[in-house]
């Protein structure tokens, strides 16, 4: 494949931003008009077995956001930091497995962070109006002006992604390099891999390259690779090529047909309708009686008959 | 004669008409503060339960502050109503005239009072109210806690925090619709109010309402040990 066409050289003048307001498709606790174009979907692809670990990937996201990482400690193991945190917005994740067959030490390595989902989860149960956002091109962006640091978010994404920041109490993952994408260039991770394993472009162009990856891998004897597309979020615009894609759960537990939880479609579904309509109807019938049977009021002989119930103790 | 049924403070003053101390002075006060919490507690929890309402976070500051003071006006709330619980739960045992009460509420909703048992300091659907409250107060800051994520997002997994915060939303809309029935209750039955503003209300209300509460205020004293 010719690189080229997925590093264009970088734009130095004139340039023009190919992202906006108009180009949403989905706005958090809001809805948005249909956009007038659709921008071509695109997707980044993590292929795992060109993956040596480097951690280039952690480094270049955080020079390119202008992130600082608390210096940490080294815990055993790869993982560093061990989880993704508010300025890590991907890290490697290092999974040690024996294949049963063949009884080989496999290392896998996984670079973990927002999957960019077609239906995202994090989104359906934003209640902040513009918040969390998808581009027609497949990009869901948080807006931190409007983000209210309650954390649905979390709750809502199949993958464990987002996370709140003690600083500014705002939620942070992967943005897809949306800045980048808008002015013609790949994501900062994908552009400091200095094995390819991660590549950006259109989905289409993603697909085909994983598929000649496949072929190769499954030519090495890796029979069960594949291509990590989950439909049950709609797809992904952050796509996986595993040489054990029967087992994802194996790359530090990678979710098996991943989808927003139930628990989720019912709190952020039937709940909000149902709840609404059974707050107006308590008060619409509140309402009724008052005017179907009008005030109970005390009357007359009530209070003789509270006199004369006193009046013989006084 | 069992004297549970009266609360500190409930006293008779003959009269023209007649006046009944219902409510202390820290009884009421107790309760304001409660009403109040749960009040803004509705508002800033519903801002965030259905878009709609989102706006409603412009009463407190915005999305980052609604976001920030819910769960400490919850816990202003349960402390409060922990007070209330401590006031009024003797009052509010179950007793063998409840279910006769319950068991004609077509006569309760026609305002047929006469048609009713004669009842103590509270009837079955006060006490209803006030059980419901205590039990859903309950549910509402244990799942509270487990979504304030400000504090203890690391005690709970995500699926925990998933059942959670739909419980949350369920039972606020349970405790948000008892809360009408509270309200529109107290403004349905004329001179209830007082209660909790004056802290007082007639001899004529106490015997349509209440006459057992009445009849035990009037007799009791001197039944009392």
């Amino acid at each position: 494949m010719a690189l080229q066409n997925i590093f264009p050289p970088a734009p130095t003048q004139n340039i023009k931003v190919d992202l906006s307001e108009a180009d949403l498709v989905r706005r958090s606790a809001s809805s948005v008009p249909a956009p007038a174009r659709q921008l071509t979907s695109v997707a980044k692809l993590i292929d795992t077995s060109k993956c040596i670990g480097c951690k280039a990937c952690e480094s270049a996201c955080l020079e390119w956001n202008n992130l600082r990482e608390e210096v940490g400690f080294n815990h055993g193991v790869y993982d560093n930091p061990l989880d993704l945190t508010p300025d890590s917005l991907t890290v490697m994740r290092f999974s040690e497995w024996i294949n049963p067959e063949t009884q080989n030490l496999e290392w896998l390595i996984r670079k973990d962070g927002c999957m960019h989902c077609e239906d995202p989860g994090c989104l359906k149960a934003c209640p902040a109006p513009g918040a969390i956002v998808q581009y027609s091109n497949g990009i869901v962006d948080f807006d931190h002006d409007k983000c209210i640091g309650c954390g649905y978010c979390i709750k809502g994404c199949p993958f464990n992604i987002p996370r709140i920041s003690k600083v500014d109490n705002k939620a942070y993952k992967c943005t897809l390099c949306s800045d980048r994408v808008a002015v013609g260039q790949g994501p900062a991770c994908a552009k400091a891999c200095p094995t390819q394993a991660i590549v950006f472009g259109t989905k289409d162009e993603m697909k085909a390259h994983a598929e000649a990856r496949i072929k190769d891998l499954k030519s090495r004897g890796y029979k069960n690779a594949g291509l990590y597309d989950p439909p049950g979020v709609g797809g992904t615009h952050v796509m996986y090529v595993l040489h054990h894609a029967d087992k994802p759960e194996i790359y530090a537990n990678l979710p098996n047909n991943p989808k927003i939880s139930p628990i989720v479609e019912v709190w952020k579904g039937v709940t909000k309708y149902v709840g609404m309509a059974t707050i107006g109807a308590f008060a619409a019938v509140g309402f009724l009686h008052h005017m179907v049977s009008g005030a109970n009021r005390v009357s007359p002989e009530d209070e003789e008959n509270a006199q004369r119930l006193t009046g013989g103790k006084k | 004669m069992t004297a549970y049924d009266l609360e500190p403070g409930d006293q008779v003053h003959a009269g023209d008409p007649v006046k009944v101390d219902r409510y202390s002075t820290g009884a009421r006060i107790n309760h304001w503060i409660t009403a109040t919490s749960l009040v803004l507690l509705a508002l800033s929890g519903l801002a965030l339960f259905h878009p709609s309402l989102f706006f409603l976070t412009g009463l407190f500051g915005g999305g980052q502050w609604t976001r920030a003071v819910h769960p400490w006006i919850g816990v202003l709330l349960f402390f409060s109503f922990a007070g209330l619980f401590i006031r009024f739960w003797r009052a509010n045992l179950w007793r063998s005239e409840d279910g006769t009460w319950l068991a004609r509420l077509r006569d309760v909703l026609a305002g047929n009072d006469e048609k009713l048992p004669e009842v103590g300091k509270y009837n079955a659907g006060q006490k209803a109210v006030f059980w419901g409250m205590s039990l859903l107060i309950i549910i509402l800051i244990t799942s509270g806690v487990v979504i304030w994520d400000e504090y203890f997002s690391q005690y709970t997994t995500i699926t925990q925090k998933r059942v959670a915060v739909l419980i949350h939303a369920l039972t606020a809309v349970v405790i948000i619709c008892l809360w009408i029935v509270h309200v529109y209750a107290a403004i349905w039955v004329r001179g209830t109010i007082g209660a909790m503003t004056r802290g007082q209300v007639t001899g004529g209300w106490a015997w349509r309402h209440h006459r057992k509460w009445l009849r035990e205020l009037v007799g009791g004293r001197q039944n009392r040990p």
